[in-house]
């Protein structure tokens, strides 16, 4: 299954759903082509919606890395909503679910913004 | 179930890594490992399989990676073989050392590690074969997970 990536906007928030495989190749590439073109248009509160994502290798797991770092970088926050087990699991392994701000609740999510 | 075994010989690319991953399911469906034992096992043979195309041959066209599932009715044993200049798996940061919580890479022997019940890794000359066992009711027998050779 391939990977996609749309965004929309909530509030100030940019919320990218994400859907199929973050995995080496053409899903980490998505991932990051999304996260390059959200920061050169300068949007900086980003929500990963990532219930639709069956799966994610060690690969993926280094792109929402990536991703986080780089939001943070340049100032702003990233956070991810409605993890799947599977993910969850893989990023509680790896001790992650302790840096990322992990929702499950849009709404709530969004508030949870710095404003 | 009778033992059988499975052997593949692939190129070094990303599709031989996707190949290698859909066997490692299918062949533990056959084993009778339930759906998310099967999820966590596709997942080490993946990361084994890329570390052997990218890290080990180098994505070389003339280089291969072998992958092979032995299958008894007690546990599927996977290896996943390199031509590559051989990994000392002894000199692999940890990733979960607050050095390392935020690199892109070097997670995947990590989740092998965590996926299987016995990882072995054997230098070879040239090359790395990790060996990775997964009971299929779980380790019958105590001690370390892993055991380097």
């Amino acid at each position: 299954m391939t990977m996609k990536a749309s965004s929309r906007q909530a509030d100030g928030v940019t919320i990218v759903d994400l859907s199929g495989r973050i995995t080496l190749g053409e899903g980490s590439v998505v991932l990051r082509d999304t996260m390059r073109d959200l920061s050169a248009q300068g949007h900086k509160k980003i929500l990963l919606n990532l219930v639709n994502v069956s799966y994610i290798d060690s690969s993926g797991v280094g792109e929402l890395v990536s991703a986080f770092t780089s939001v943070r970088n340049a100032g702003g926050e990233l956070k991810l909503l409605n993890l799947t087990q599977k993910v969850h699991d893989l990023l509680q392994i790896t001790k992650l679910h302790k840096v990322f701000d992990i929702q499950d609740d849009e709404a709530v999510a969004i508030g949870a913004f710095d404003q | 179930m009778n033992a059988t075994r499975v052997s593949y010989t692939l190129e070094s690319t990303l599709a031989s890594v996707n190949k290698a991953e859909q066997s490692a399911e299918e062949v533990a469906a056959r084993s009778g490992f339930d759906t998310d034992e099967c999820g966590r096992i596709a997942l080490a043979v993946r990361e084994a399989t890329v570390n052997a195309v990218l890290h080990g041959n180098r994505c070389d066209p003339t280089k291969h990676v072998t992958v092979s599932f032995d299958s008894t009715p007690e546990a599927l044993t996977m290896a996943v073989r390199d031509e590559g200049p051989g990994l000392n798996p002894a000199t692999l940061p940890d990733p979960l050392a607050p050095e390392n919580l935020l690199k892109e890479s070097g997670r995947g022997i990590f989740l092998i590690r965590a996926f299987m019940d016995e990882v072995r890794f054997r230098i070879l000359s040239p090359g790395t074969e990790v060996i990775m066992v997964k009971f299929v009711r779980g380790p019958d027998r105590g001690g370390s997970k892993e055991d380097n050779q």
